[in-house]
C-alpha cells in the first residue's frame, strides 16, 4: 500500500511539473509573439495613445497621492531616527535615495498593476468569455497585435514616466516633513540630497520600472487571453494577474537590486 | 467548394470528429446538425483554421489549408464571414464601428466608402441608421442582424452561422432564417453554412443538410432525404425522442 502512494505521488508530481513547464514555454512563445508583433505593421498609434491615456493620464492622481505620502511618511521616519544622530539635515537625501532606487519604481509597480493590470486583464478576459476575441481572429485579426502590443508599448512608455513623478512629488512630500517639522534648512535640504542622489540612481529606479512595465502588461495580457468560463473565470483571471504580477515584480526587483548593486 | 476528407479531431481520448468526411457545395445554404458536443462547432474551427486537425484534409476552392501557416491562414480567413452564437460584437464600440472594423482592418478604400458599405449592409439586414449605437442599446435580434451585417461587409465568399437561432423566440428565429434565405439569395456568389440543432428550420430553410453523430456523418442530403429516411438514429434527433439508439453523453 505505501508503494501505491508513493507511485501515486510521484505521478501526480511528474504530471504537475511537466504541466508547470509547458505553460512556462507557452509563456516564453507568447512573449516572442508579442514582441515579433511589436515591430511588424500595421503599428496601431490611435489605439496606443489611448493606452497611453488610460494608463498614464488616468493613474496621474493615485501616484500623486501616493508619492506624496510615502515621501513624507519615509521623511518622518528616517527624520526622527537620524534626529538621534543629530543628523536630520540628511534626511531629504536618504529619502531622495530610496525613493529613486526602490520606493517609486516598487510602488509604481505595485500601483499600476492594481489599477491597470487588472483593469487590462478583466476587460480582455471579458473579451475573450464574450467570444470577442475568437470573431476577431475569424476576421483575421491577430489579437496579439491588435489587443496586446499597444497595452504593451504605452506600458513600456507611460510607466518609467509615471515613476519620475513619483519620485518627484516623493521628494516633495519628504520636504514639507523635513522643513516644517524637522526644522531642517532649506539650503542643507537641498545640497544634501544633490550631492547623494546622482543620475545612476535615477537611472537604476527607471531601469525597474521599466522592467516592471514589461512584467504587468504581459502577465495582465496573458491572463485576459486566456480567461475561460463566464463570469467566475474573468474574477478568476483578474485575481491570478493581480497575484503573479506583484509576486513576479516582487521576484524581479530582488534580481534586479543585486545585478544593480554588484555591477 | 468545401471538402473535408477523413478528417480526425480528438480532445485527449475524446475524438470528436472520427474520419469525417462532407462536401459543402458552392453557393447553396448548407445545414450542418447534430446534437450538442457532436462536433459542429470544431468542425467549422477546423474550417476557419481556429482548430487544426489530428490527421485528414480540408479542401476549400482547391486547396488544402491544414498545410497553410498562420500567416496565410490569416489571409484565407478573409473568405469567410461569420456570425457567432451571441454576435460577438465589441461591446467598447458602436455598432459602426463594429461593422467598418473588418473593412478597416484589410482595405485601404476611403472613409466615405466605407461609410457607404456599412450604411449598404446594415440596411440589408433591415436595421438602417443605428450606427450611432453600442451593442448594449440594442435587443438580442438586432445584435444577430448587426453581427450578421458585419460579416457581410466584406462580401465574403462563404458565410458561417454559428447556432443563429439558439435561444431565440420564434418570430425572431423565423427572421433570422428567412434573412439566411434572403442573403444566400440576394448576395452573389457566396456559400452558407449554419451550425444548428433547429431541425424545423434546417427543412425549411436549407439546401443541404449534414447531420453528424459520433464524430461521422449519420446522413447526408437534401431536406426530401431527410424527411424520407428510415434511419433509426436520424428518426430519433427528427422526433426529438430520448428513447432510441442515440447515445447521449
Amino acid at each position: 500500500m505505501p508503494v501505491r502512494t508513493a507511485e501515486i505521488a510521484v505521478n501526480w508530481l511528474g504530471v504537475e511539473t511537466t504541466a508547470r513547464l509547458v505553460e512556462i514555454g507557452k509563456f516564453f512563445v507568447y512573449v516572442g509573439d508579442v514582441l515579433k508583433q511589436s515591430v511588424r505593421k500595421p503599428m496601431r498609434t490611435s489605439l496606443v495613445f489611448q493606452q497611453l491615456e488610460f494608463i498614464g493620464n488616468q493613474s496621474l492622481n493615485i501616484i500623486l497621492l501616493t508619492g506624496f505620502f510615502t515621501g513624507a511618511v519615509f521623511g518622518l521616519q528616517i527624520g526622527g531616527i537620524f534626529q538621534i544622530f543629530k543628523a536630520e539635515g540628511l534626511m531629504g537625501a536618504a529619502t531622495a535615495k530610496a525613493l529613486t532606487r526602490e520606493l517609486a519604481p516598487l510602488m509604481t509597480g505595485f500601483l499600476i498593476s492594481g489599477r491597470v493590470g487588472s483593469a487590462m486583464t478583466a476587460e480582455l478576459a471579458t473579451m475573450r468569455v464574450n467570444e470577442q476575441i475568437d470573431a476577431m481572429e475569424a476576421m483575421g485579426v491577430d489579437p496579439i497585435n491588435y489587443l496586446v502590443v499597444p497595452r504593451f508599448i504605452a506600458s513600456l512608455a507611460i510607466i518609467p514616466l509615471l515613476c519620475v513623478v513619483f519620485i518627484f512629488i516623493g521628494v516633495i512630500g519628504a520636504y514639507a516633513t523635513g522643513v516644517w517639522i524637522f526644522r531642517v534648512d532649506v539650503g542643507i535640504f537641498i545640497e544634501k540630497m544633490t550631492q547623494i542622489v546622482n543620475m545612476t540612481d535615477i537611472w537604476n529606479g527607471l531601469e525597474k520600472s521599466a522592467v516592471f512595465a514589461v512584467l504587468m502588461s504581459l502577465i495582465a495580457c496573458r491572463y485576459g487571453l486566456r480567461a475561460s468560463g463566464g463570469a467566475k473565470g474573468v474574477g478568476i483571471a483578474t485575481t491570478n494577474s493581480v497575484v503573479v504580477s506583484l509576486l513576479a515584480i516582487l521576484c524581479f526587483d530582488v534580481f534586479l537590486t543585486y545585478a544593480q548593486v554588484k555591477f | 467548394m468545401i471538402e473535408f476528407k477523413n478528417v480526425r479531431k480528438a480532445f485527449g481520448k475524446r475524438v470528436v470528429l472520427d474520419d469525417l468526411s462532407i462536401v459543402i457545395p458552392p453557393g447553396k445554404i448548407t445545414f450542418i446538425i447534430g446534437k450538442s458536443g457532436e462536433g459542429k462547432s470544431v468542425t467549422i474551427k477546423n474550417l476557419m483554421g481556429l482548430m487544426h486537425p489530428d490527421r485528414g484534409e480540408i479542401v476549400v476552392d482547391g486547396e488544402d489549408i491544414t498545410r497553410l501557416d498562420e500567416e496565410q491562414l490569416r489571409l484565407y480567413r478573409r473568405k469567410f464571414g461569420m456570425l457567432f452564437q451571441n454576435a460577438a460584437l465589441f461591446d467598447s464600440m458602436t455598432v459602426g464601428e463594429n461593422v467598418i472594423f473588418p473593412l478597416r482592418e484589410h482595405t485601404r478604400q476611403p472613409l466615405p466608402a466605407m461609410l457607404e458599405r456599412v450604411e449598404q449592409v446594415l440596411a440589408l439586414v433591415g436595421l438602417p441608421g443605428i450606427q450611432h449605437k453600442y451593442p448594449t442599446e440594442l435587443s438580442t435580434g438586432e445584435k444577430k442582424r448587426v453581427g450578421l451585417a458585419r460579416a457581410l461587409v466584406t462580401k465574403p465568399k462563404f458565410l458561417l452561422y454559428d447556432e443563429p437561432t439558439t435561444g431565440m423566440d420564434p418570430l425572431v428565429s423565423e427572421m433570422i432564417d428567412g434573412l439566411i434565405v434572403q442573403i444566400n439569395r440576394d448576395v452573389p456568389g457566396v456559400s452558407s453554412i449554419v451550425i444548428s440543432h433547429d431541425l424545423k428550420a434546417a427543412l425549411a430553410t436549407a439546401e443541404n443538410i449534414v447531420m453528424l453523430y459520433q464524430g461521422k456523418v449519420a446522413l447526408a442530403g437534401s431536406p426530401q432525404d431527410f424527411r424520407k429516411t428510415k434511419d433509426l438514429v436520424v428518426r430519433q434527433f427528427f422526433s426529438g425522442s430520448v428513447e432510441g439508439p442515440m447515445e447521449f453523453l
